[in-house]
């Protein structure tokens, strides 16, 4: 393979990110993130900023895996909907605050992931994707027969969003949003800081070279195992706030185009890059809701065109590009002779 | 008993349709490495065209089972042409993203033009009728399908171990570059082999118009069972591909005879066996990791 997935990645250690420690450009950044982050509702519906954070910490998730772990997961739906699921149930069940609810479905994503996770690491690469696929699938099915429990077709409706009695959160999605975003922003930092760890440094090490890094060592399988179980978690995380936020969560949470779309927002936004997979779903969720708002119905045909022509012309992503290009400025600039 | 053997016999002829489908499937990853999620697209596709053909041209199934997979073997030379050949040197998942992109268009495209509902189409005349053997009782067709399927893959799998062309192909599959250096052009056979393996998922499709629901969506649950079809009897084995095919057929009919609820699951269950017990399928080569 002449051009592995995750070539984006092949960092040049001589030259620092502009996220790196050292950096001028990092607190500028981090704090530009900052203010998207919290005037987001003024600018777009709130609702859909809401989405754009849970597609976005959801891509990070798959990107945790496939970025850094270098599997490529095909079946994140069910984590993503299983959560939602289990938040819902949680939810109404107990009435417990919302927090808790969405903590409780992300708890149930992890459990679930640890069987699918030992099973699908035995294999990799594409039929890591395969088998994935294929257990995403039988969670949807057993979901669709479950209909005590799911409510089979219709979902589950009028998930509650109770919030320790603060009207202005319960009822207003405006205010609403900065509660589901802090817990999202929990989400992104464990991301983070899970890959700067030194479990992170293993985890790449393991996607590099799988052979090196059992033989210094490491128990490879358990690894790519908590990784997933780690990735599943963060992506129950964000089913389980885009559960509150509608207020229902249904089969089209579990279906398996949930899980190719989550892959085209990560990718879309760069693999491997990990902030990447934000900005890859504020391009999809804003480009549906216009097109849905539009009235056209062929939205899959534009999401489908979107990933044949990222997968064949744009494959380090909106991210990746950007960074390339800042990389290749900042090096331009630092090899000019001076004077 | 005789349930038993009814319920058997209708999983074999199931079988013999997931055998003729992830046969595709299996010899496109075979010899070009790659996985194609839009085969189920393709199945849909044979279907459809058969549909359209039998309203707009009145041409029933026979011709049908001539042209579609003629049409559909451009359509993947097409394909092959435009998109999936710029990353057949790139990571195997690029091409299954690819294809899974694809997916989403074919599928919404059908979808526009020819609604939701299903498209209608008949038995071919003839094979309407049951064939009863003491108590135990199956459609003609079903059993015209199945037959007609194994012949498919017997010939497939004659053509591919026991001619020149199948040598040729089963050599550049396995060592590219000698095959190449003894005088043999192996990228002027990647192109046939994919339009042949799209033009078999078409074939599946036209047998499956007479009885089956032809919507735009008729692949989308279809593709994951015989991505699991393939992970069983081991990707890239044309005879695990048949064999798995007709393991899973026979598990589906036992499920939905025995307990209806877990049919679909059933068949994951035994996948997830497989993958624990024998991690590259029932006749799959061991992998290097």
């Amino acid at each position: 393979m002449s051009e592995q997935m995750t070539a984006s990645v092949d960092v040049d250690l001589s030259q620092p990110s502009i996220l790196s420690r050292r950096s001028p450009w990092r607190p500028l950044l981090l704090l530009g993130g900052l203010v998207v982050l919290v005037m987001l509702p003024y600018w777009i519906y709130p609702p859909v900023a809401m989405d754009i954070l849970c597609w976005g910490l959801f891509a990070i998730s798959v990107d945790l895996l496939l970025g850094f772990t270098g599997l490529l997961s095909f079946g994140h739906a069910a984590f993503w909907g299983g959560s939602a699921y289990a938040t819902g149930l949680i939810a109404t069940t107990w009435g417990v605050p919302f927090p808790v609810a969405v903590l409780g479905g992300a708890a149930f994503a992890m459990l679930i992931a640890v069987p699918i996770g030992f099973l699908s690491v035995r294999r990799t690469g594409i039929y890591f994707a395969m088998v994935t696929l294929a257990f995403a699938q039988m969670l949807y099915f057993i979901a669709n027969q479950a209909r005590d429990l799911t409510g089979g077709e219709n979902g589950l409706q009028g998930i509650p969003r109770s919030f320790f009695g603060i009207e202005a959160i319960e009822q207003d999605s405006f205010y609403f949003y900065y509660a589901g975003a802090a817990l999202i922003l929990v989400g992104i930092i464990i991301a983070w800081r899970v890959v700067n760890s030194p479990f992170g440094r293993v985890i790449t090490a393991v996607r590099d070279n799988p052979a090196r890094a059992r033989a210094l060592g490491y128990d490879v399988e358990r690894y790519k195992i908590g990784a997933f179980v780690i990735s599943a978690g963060l992506a129950g995380l964000a089913g389980g706030v885009f559960a509150i936020s509608h207020g229902f969560a249904s089969l089209q949470e579990l279906v398996w185009t949930t899980s190719g779309k989550v892959v085209l927002v990560t990718v879309l936004g760069g693999i491997g890059t990990l902030w990447g997979g934000l900005v890859g779903a504020g391009v999809v969720v804003t480009l549906e809701d216009s097109l849905a708002s539009s009235g056209f119905e062929g939205i899959g045909m534009i999401t489908g065109a979107i990933f044949v022509v990222i997968v064949l012309l744009f494959r380090h992503g909106i991210w990746g590009t950007g960074r390339d290009l800042v990389r290749r400025w900042v090096i331009d600039r630092r090899s000019r002779p001076r004077g | 008993m005789s349930e038993f053997i009814q319920y058997t016999l209708q999983g074999l002829a199931a079988g013999g349709f997931y055998a003729l489908s992830a046969l595709g499937l299996a010899v496109i990853f075979g010899v070009l490495g790659v996985v194609n999620f839009s085969h189920g697209a393709c199945y849909m596709l044979g279907a459809v065209i058969s549909a359209v053909l039998l309203a707009e041209l009145d041409l029933g199934f026979w011709p049908a089972l001539l042209i579609v997979p003629v049409v559909m073997f451009c359509f993947g030379v097409l394909m092959e042409r435009l998109l999936v050949r710029w990353l057949l040197a790139l990571d195997p998942l690029y091409n299954f993203l690819l294809t899974f992109g694809l997916t989403l268009v074919l599928v919404e495209a059908v979808k526009m033009r020819y609604g939701v509902s299903g498209l209608p189409y008949e038995v071919p005349a003839g094979l309407g009728g049951q064939v009863t053997l003491g108590s135990v009782s199956l459609s003609t067709y079903a059993i015209f399908a199945c037959v007609f399927s194994v012949v498919v893959c017997v010939a497939v799998g004659l053509l591919i171990t026991r001619t020149r062309i199948g040598m040729i192909v089963r050599a550049a599959t396995e060592a590219p570059e000698r095959t190449r250096a003894l005088g043999i052009n192996v990228g002027r056979w990647v192109t046939p082999v994919f339009g042949f393996g799209i033009a078999l998922a078409g074939l599946a499709g036209v047998l499956a118009a007479p009885t089956r629901a032809i919507t735009a969506e008729m692949g989308s649950n279809f593709i994951i069972i015989l991505f699991a079809v393939v992970v069983i009897g081991g990707l890239g084995s044309i005879l695990g591909a048949v064999v798995a095919g007709f393991l899973v057929g026979l598990v589906e009919a036992y499920g939905i005879a025995y307990a209806p609820a877990y049919a679909q699951i059933v068949i994951f269950v035994m996948m997830a066996l497989v993958v624990l017990v024998r991690p590259s399928g029932l006749f799959g080569r061991e992998e290097i990791a």
